[in-house]
């Protein structure tokens, strides 16, 4: 790739990012990070800035297309904000890229530029993979490749002349027909669970909850690239805790009080029921606005040092701002930092916030 | 030309090159001497993302098409063909890893492409050393960017790249006006100073009645008028051309007027490419299908090569492809002029049977489609040559923007339907038509613009933001008249706050809209 422009890149990043002070800020794009799709697509748009022009509003626009419909037919949403007609221009619609969860995580780490996990605790178990890698002449009719099948079964057909173009009826024969074939990969396996903890008091308006769930997708994007078989547990608290669905997780809204060690307590009891650290890779995430019930406090750091974190790979705060709450919890886990390294802690004040906390979260390579 | 690519082409593909230039000039295409370059996808991503141009000014913009364009490769969502520079030598680029038969369907396609640039009308006057020009701009903007600042060039170039479409497409054709020069500074001759009052011959006695002072007072008045607003209309007539106005008369440091020279040019350089882009396209896959599936294939490629055919026709979704109507509607014509589907005594007989077996064994249609190429542009080719059942035939329909339900619907396939709103999303390149109508506003120095409404309103959003890029460049307040809801509004911006003023208070007439679309 030339300087030029990878300068030209940077520089786009930059702004992007808003690291450069700019009159386009309001023009960037970054739109929602997740639109899931199907079953295992997710769509991230790539980010654009619009630089502002005099351009038609779309009210009275119109274009030409090319296909089937009757009148009243509405076109798709590609169609949307797109009123350049038979150009080939881009319209004004956000460009989406669709991707599987797996290569959403690669390209989570290469922008993050994330260190890859190394798991810890038994790497005994081993096991087996298929990889889809190659094409052979028998299989199953299930593993048929289509595409080559076909012009296989065309070229014979033309060669042996009993292809008629004016009807263009392909039958492949059995010489004709190509499989996908596959390799089996050997991969030690360890295990791993998250445990996401939240504090479902008053203080937590919606707003924060969205960021907790969007923050907990890539965590769990993240993490369950590197581990098979990933369980999640979710804890909710406000004076008291409760393991919960996730559903609930994100759902409920109590009006008590806060007590941060609750959740601690229970987080422990779950660990020491169903996850034996020996055998399992544990990550523990808690979000809260960071008001906690003073006198709860010590009891909070007793438990986390003393019981927690010497089973846990990772431990995670995250402190989304609230206009109700103090914030005063943030410092007391920030004071443990250079003790322990299995502790890390963000602020995520907005959405934009997300990405460099997730940077925070995961960057330890644990 | 210095690019940081290596020019030498492999053996093979210079024994390709050879073959496909013969077969393109055995068919009478003509065109300047073209330079293919091989290189990889990355490189041929950042050549693209400059729009052809490696040598072109610095500009994140160019920084965000790159990535688009590497993520969709690196996704493997959408892949460059081919890349052809209008220059002479032509430079064109060949992917290294593409098949044998994709860089003989490519070459035959590039070949297409120069044809078309060296001979239609519309590329007459563009430079032909855009290479060298391009670099040129680089180098000035660089030296700017290291004299002034990186953030300063750049926001400056964000303020002219907002308003980069506000040219004259139509001026390299069309002289509007003497050639003015800034050193010319002979004064003006005043023409009205000879003439005196109507006098009527009297005696002196009776002349305060002949000639009734008030009279002569009103005359005079009236003059002063006249001439004041003669002096006050600047420019003369209103100018569609904003950015040479603005360069011309606004108050900008010398780095400043250049930068916008430079984007003004490189406009105007890249005006006939959407002037012409479904003919050119067109064109370059007549040829390539026609030399490839004539001349230039080996069996063994064939399937392959239909593939590749197929995929770049293909239309996606109601997407119109620019590729597909331009071959389509180039073979119609030749199917045409050969078999002499035209002219009165076609178009007058209404024997349906008759007309679908029409052959007079003309045999025109080559001949024709070269003289299409030579003298159309996408708007004259559309407006000539589509036909009710050319329509019918390809499942056109046109489509509209419906309110209620926030989407675009199918809205006719009627062939008068359809070819106006095809022509009006091609006039102006389907953007809106702005016209500097005053730079003395209201005797302010104030920039007064106007849009030409014909049937859509502006994006206001946009609008407001665009006009504070021109204010900054002008200095003084400016105003654009415009409709809102079927009423005359004037926006303006004075440097600090946005206003919009409704209703009669335009002195812009209503205007009778051919396009209007209700």
């Amino acid at each position: 790739m030339g300087q030029r422009i990878e300068r030209d890149h940077q520089r786009f990043r930059k702004l992007v990012r808003g690291k450069v002070k700019s009159n386009l800020s309001k023009y960037i794009s970054r739109g929602e990070m997740i639109g899931k799709k199907g079953k295992d697509l997710v769509s991230i748009p790539l980010p654009q800035i619009e630089i502002p022009q005099f351009r038609y509003g779309s009210k009275n626009s119109g274009g030409v297309g090319q296909g089937e419909g009757d009148i009243g037919t509405p076109l798709g949403p590609g169609k949307q904000g797109d009123n350049s007609g038979a150009g080939d221009q881009p319209g004004g619609h956000i460009l989406e890229v669709e991707l599987t969860l797996e290569e959403m995580a690669a390209i989570l780490g290469e922008e993050l530029s994330l260190p890859r996990i190394e798991p810890r605790g038994k790497k005994n178990i081993v096991s087996s993979r298929d990889k889809y890698t190659g094409i052979r002449q028998s299989g199953p009719e299930s593993l048929r490749h289509f595409k080559r099948t076909f012009k296989r079964a065309l070229k014979r057909q033309i060669a042996s002349q009993i292809y008629d173009p004016e009807r263009p009826i392909v039958v492949p024969i059995r010489e004709d027909k190509q499989y996908r074939s596959w390799k089996e990969v050997h991969l030690p396996q360890s295990v791993a669970v998250i445990i996401y903890m939240m504090d479902v008091s008053g203080s937590m308006t919606d707003e924060q909850k969205e960021i907790v769930r969007i923050e907990a997708f890539w965590i769990d994007t993240w993490i369950k690239a590197h581990y098979k078989g990933v369980e999640t547990a979710y804890i909710i608290h406000d004076a008291a805790a409760q393991e919960v669905d996730e559903h609930t997780f994100y759902h409920t809204r109590e009006s008590g009080g806060t007590k941060i060690s609750s959740a601690y307590a229970l987080c422990d009891k779950i660990i020491s029921n169903r996850y034996p650290p020996d055998a399992w890779n544990i990550y523990a995430f808690h979000f809260s606005d960071g008001d906690n019930w003073g006198d709860d406090i010590p009891h909070c750091i007793e438990l986390l040092t003393e019981k927690l974190l010497p089973k846990l790979n990772l431990f995670g705060y995250g402190q989304v701002e609230s206009p109700y709450g103090s914030g005063e919890f943030y410092e007391y886990i920030h004071e443990m930092l250079g003790e322990r390294n299995n502790v890390v802690c963000s602020r995520i004040p907005d959405r934009d916030a997300i990405l460099g906390s997730i940077k925070e979260f995961l960057g330890t390579g644990r | 030309m210095l690019t940081p690519y290596n020019t030498n082409l492999p053996a093979d593909l210079r024994a390709l090159k050879e073959e496909i230039e013969g077969y393109a000039r055995g068919y009478g295409l003509d065109f300047y001497e073209t330079i293919f370059e091989v290189i990889d996808a990355d490189d041929l991503n950042e050549i693209a993302a400059y729009g052809g141009f490696p040598t072109r000014y610095p500009h994140w913009s160019f920084g965000m098409a790159y990535e688009q364009l590497r993520k969709g490769y690196d996704y493997g969502l959408s892949k460059i063909y081919e890349m052809v520079i209008n220059n002479d030598p032509c430079y064109a680029y060949l992917m290294r890893c593409n098949h044998t038969v994709d860089q003989k369907l490519v070459m035959a396609h590039v070949y297409g492409h120069c044809d078309f640039f060296k001979n239609n009308a519309y590329f007459a006057h563009t430079s032909r050393k855009m290479m060298d020009e391009m670099a040129n701009h680089g180098t000035r903007i660089r030296r700017y960017v290291e004299k002034i600042g990186e953030d300063e060039v750049e926001a400056f170039l964000d303020k002219c790249m907002s308003i980069d479409d506000l040219i004259d497409i139509h001026s390299t054709a069309i002289r509007r006006r003497e050639e003015v020069s800034r050193y010319d500074f002979s004064p003006e001759v005043d023409e009205s100073d000879g003439i005196r009052g109507t006098r009527f011959k009297s005696k002196g006695y009776m002349d305060d009645y002949i000639n009734p002072r008030s009279v002569l007072k009103a005359e005079e008045d009236d003059r002063k008028k006249l001439k004041e607003q003669a002096a006050r209309s600047f420019p003369e007539q209103k100018q569609k051309d904003v950015l040479l106005f603005l360069i011309e008369h606004a108050p900008l440091k010398t780095w400043q007027r250049d930068v916008l020279s430079i984007v003004r040019d490189e406009a105007y350089y890249f005006t006939p490419q959407g002037q012409t882009k479904i003919m050119n396209e067109g064109w370059a896959s007549y040829w390539h299908s026609t030399i490839m599936t004539q001349k230039g294939l080996h069996p063994s490629e064939v399937i392959d090569y239909a593939d590749h055919h197929s995929g770049t026709m293909a239309t996606h979704g109601a997407r119109l492809n620019p590729y597909k109507l331009g071959i389509e509607l180039l073979r119609n014509i030749e199917h045409r002029w050969n078999t002499g589907k035209f002219g009165k005594e076609y178009d007058e007989c209404d024997d349906l049977e008759k007309r679908r077996k029409w052959d007079k064994q003309f045999g025109l249609g080559r001949q024709k489609i070269f003289e299409v190429r030579r003298v159309h542009n996408d708007i004259t080719f559309i407006d000539t040559f589509l036909t009710p059942e050319f329509c019918v035939e390809h499942q056109m329909f046109s489509y509209a923007f419906q309110e209620q339900a926030g989407q675009y619907v199918i809205e006719s396939r009627t062939f008068d339907k359809i070819k106006q709103r095809l022509l009006y999303s091609l006039t102006n390149f389907g953007k809106p038509w702005i016209y500097v109508v005053d730079g003395n506003y209201r005797n302010r120095g104030e920039l007064l613009l106007q849009h030409q409404h014909n049937g859509v309103d502006l994006r206001l959003d946009q609008a407001a933001d665009t006009l504070a890029n021109i204010q900054f460049i002008w200095g003084r307040p400016i105003h654009l008249q415009t409709m809102v809801d079927d009423k005359p509004t004037v926006l303006s911006f004075d440097g600090t706050d946005h206003s919009i003023r409704t209703g009669g208070e335009s002195d812009e007439p209503k205007r009778n809209s051919p396009a209007k679309t209700r």
